[in-house]
């Protein structure tokens, strides 16, 4: 049973977005992935766990369709990504937004305008209606008003994650890849990003491949999390279940010191039913003592974090 | 596709005070614009709005956001508003997308033309200047070092000095050949042609002789290694700058300037004296190449009248410039490599910077060299 649950194979009568079947990419000589599966369901946050160089980001870059795949099959939404034709795969587009490690953040347009630019490519807009929507994107994602006319060179790395988020989201998708999102940024904003995410996952509906080192993130946040190592899909399941998981480096990571401590200790259930298990009291330790930003309980609102 | 119906309950066109309006079908970011236009077009009147959302099988912020600015400007009006049959979804966007609406200006402020162009030209003229001091400054260190390093109080890093001189002479030596060559042809064809009007033809070899030994040869040498070497200096110590190696060498307690800059500076002198003494006797054999086929002035006349026409003096006078643009393109390409800051882009605009300064210092310094050898009689 248990090892069912921990299976990266979602039971047929599961909805889902993402369906990743017998993956195989590599460089040359070297393989990144030998027949890989995984499954993303519809409305969770999924979590992608693995040491440096087992593929997290390939596994990403393969599926949005920017790394070559030398065999298996890949369908988003339903549809094979490698088979589409050039309308198809645009309008496939359309319907996920990506956020890259350092916000990739075109450097000759303000915040404001790179939000912008997918609705230029996609969308017919008036250029007012275009500015009030990148308006409410950006204090959405938590930046000041002063942060619309910037350019990205003025933004500090934090910013720039925010400004990525909110051009991510400018088309309202229903799928979001973050790749290392709370990567080398202060624990504070750190947090304050992972409760974005979960507010803007429950706000908008969204489903969320996430890419993470993160173990504050991945308890805060994530409602699953996949574990890839020896070239595949260790397993899936909530932190609880991949802590009973027999394997070493799976133990390694999460039953290690930090992994402890992200866990509170007690290896507090981080991803219960409700997906708001980590927002209680000792579920971020490594906050805990400075009033983790997950706390605001029922009335936690994007608003309330565009000021924290 | 969505649908809007403004309902005013009027049937005999009195002032309706209790309005209504009844949205249906997706109101998504890929339908917004028309459901945009028409809620635009309505002007705030009445006591009240309800605005009825029951019928939206599918809302997203953008449609959210377009309903919100409705109540909100109808609000502003003095309109009582209120919305009905909303899913908690639905509503929940709506109070988000409220909540966020802040006016966020998108870019920056424009202000009055003429005073920005006005302050670009002030700006470039300070950066400008500025650059000019810099450049001395760093054009000092590096003599300074260079001087030190001369006597012997500092060490010089043979290995690099012999991988740059690799990357700068040797690995040049085909381009640099063969662009001499075809240079050195066409000026023998259209010297031919201008000298076969007087039936001078054979003068070709005067004009090779001199042009190429005394200025083409060194002079498009140079320019040709401002252009594949100071942009690959710049970009080298640019990139190496931005991965904070620099920083990196201060650290540990190796001079930037000692370790990147002496080593290329030596290397580019020398091998651009090699390079363009190459130059100029690829360009002499392109010329005679075409003397011999085209005049049918056979290699020995045109040797002997080589030696004859071209005095030692204009080769000396070529060669003696090369070590010269050497030393300054290479400090032109260091220089702008250590200017680098900030990001990768910086980087680019640096590597283009260093080329067309390079060059224009290059041809300006070889119109001091003419004027100044002719002054001294060298004709």
């Amino acid at each position: 049973m248990a090892a069912d649950r921990l299976s990266p194979i979602l039971p047929d009568t599961a909805d889902v977005v993402i369906a990743v079947r017998g993956l195989v990419t590599g460089f040359g000589q070297q393989i990144v992935h030998q027949g890989l599966d995984l499954d993303v369901q519809r409305g969770e946050i999924l979590g992608v766990v693995g040491g440096s160089g087992t593929g997290k980001s390939v596994l990403m870059r393969a599926i949005i369709g920017l790394n070559e795949v030398r065999a298996g099959s890949i369908k988003v939404f339903g549809s094979e990504t490698n088979t589409l034709d050039d309308a198809a795969a645009k309008d496939l587009r359309r319907r996920w937004g990506v956020l890259f490690q350092e916000g990739a953040l075109f450097s000759s347009l303000t915040v404001a305008e790179n939000i912008e630019l997918p609705m230029r490519e996609f969308l017919n807009l008036p250029q007012a209606l275009m500015d009030e929507l990148a308006a409410y994107k950006v204090s959405m994602v938590g930046l000041p008003a002063a942060a619309g006319p910037k350019f990205p060179s003025e933004l500090s790395g934090g910013m720039k994650k925010r400004a990525g988020l909110a051009r991510a989201l400018a088309l309202d998708p229903l799928l979001l890849f973050l790749d290392e999102p709370t990567a080398g940024l202060d624990p504070i904003s750190a947090a304050a990003f992972d409760t974005l995410i979960k507010v803007l996952k429950q706000t908008l509906g969204l489903t969320v491949f996430l890419i993470t080192h993160d173990l504050d993130t991945l308890n805060a946040i994530c409602d699953r999390v996949a574990v890839l190592a020896d070239q595949r899909v260790l397993a899936v399941g909530t932190i609880p279940e991949l802590l009973d998981f027999d394997h070493p480096w799976v133990q390694e990571y999460f039953a290690g010191p930090r992994g402890r401590a992200a866990n509170g200790d007690g290896g507090r259930a981080a991803n219960g039913d409700g997906g708001r298990a980590a927002d209680s009291d000792g579920g971020r330790a490594a906050n805990s003592d400075g009033g983790a930003a997950g706390n605001n309980g029922e009335g936690n609102t994007v608003s309330e974090l565009g000021v924290a | 596709m969505a649908i809007l119906e403004l309902d005013d309950n009027a049937a005999d066109g009195a002032e309706v005070a209790d309005r209504r309006l009844a949205v249906r079908g997706e109101l998504t970011i890929a339908n917004i614009a028309e459901a945009n236009d028409r809620l635009r077009s309505i002007a705030p009147a009445g006591k009240s709005l309800a605005i009825d959302i029951g019928g939206v099988d599918l809302i997203d912020t953008a449609g959210a956001f377009v309903i919100h600015r409705v109540l909100r400007d109808w609000k502003a009006a003095g309109v009582a508003t209120r919305l009905e049959n909303a899913t908690g979804d639905a509503e929940r966007l709506i109070a988000e997308v409220a909540a966020n609406d802040i006016p966020v200006p998108c870019r920056p402020e424009r202000r009055n033309s003429g005073l920005e162009r006005l302050e670009r030209i002030g700006e470039a003229l300070y950066h400008a200047s500025h650059n000019v001091g810099n450049f001395l400054a760093f054009l000092g260190q590096t003599l300074a070092v260079l001087a030190q390093t001369l006597i012997g109080r500092r060490q010089l890093r043979w290995n690099s000095v012999i991988h740059q001189c690799e990357a700068i002479g040797v690995n040049a030596l085909g381009i640099v050949g063969l662009l001499l060559f075809l240079v050195g042809m066409v000026l023998a064809q259209q010297g031919a042609v201008q000298l076969r009007q007087f039936g001078a033809e054979v003068f070709v070899v005067n004009l090779i002789g001199r042009a190429t030994m005394r200025e083409l040869g060194i002079l498009l040498t140079a320019i040709m290694v401002a252009g594949r070497s100071a942009s690959a200096f710049a970009a080298q110590i640019g990139s190496m700058k931005l991965n904070q190696e620099v920083d990196a060498l201060e650290t540990i307690g190796m001079s930037p300037i000692e370790v990147l800059v002496i080593p290329r500076v030596i290397a580019m002198s020398a091998m651009l004296l090699m390079l363009g003494f190459f130059g100029s006797m690829m360009a002499v054999l392109g010329g005679g190449l075409f003397c011999w086929v085209s005049l049918d002035i056979p290699p020995v006349t045109f040797l002997t009248r080589l030696q004859e026409v071209t005095p030692l003096s204009d080769m000396v006078i070529g060669l003696i410039k090369a070590p010269v643009f050497g030393i300054i393109i290479a400090m032109m390409g260091c220089y702008q490599g250590m200017q680098v800051t900030g990001n990768a882009e910086s980087v680019g605009r640096r590597t283009t910077q260093a080329v067309v300064e390079s060059i224009f210092a290059v041809i300006v310094l070889d119109a001091f060299f003419a004027v100044f050898f002719s002054a001294l009689g060298f004709n």
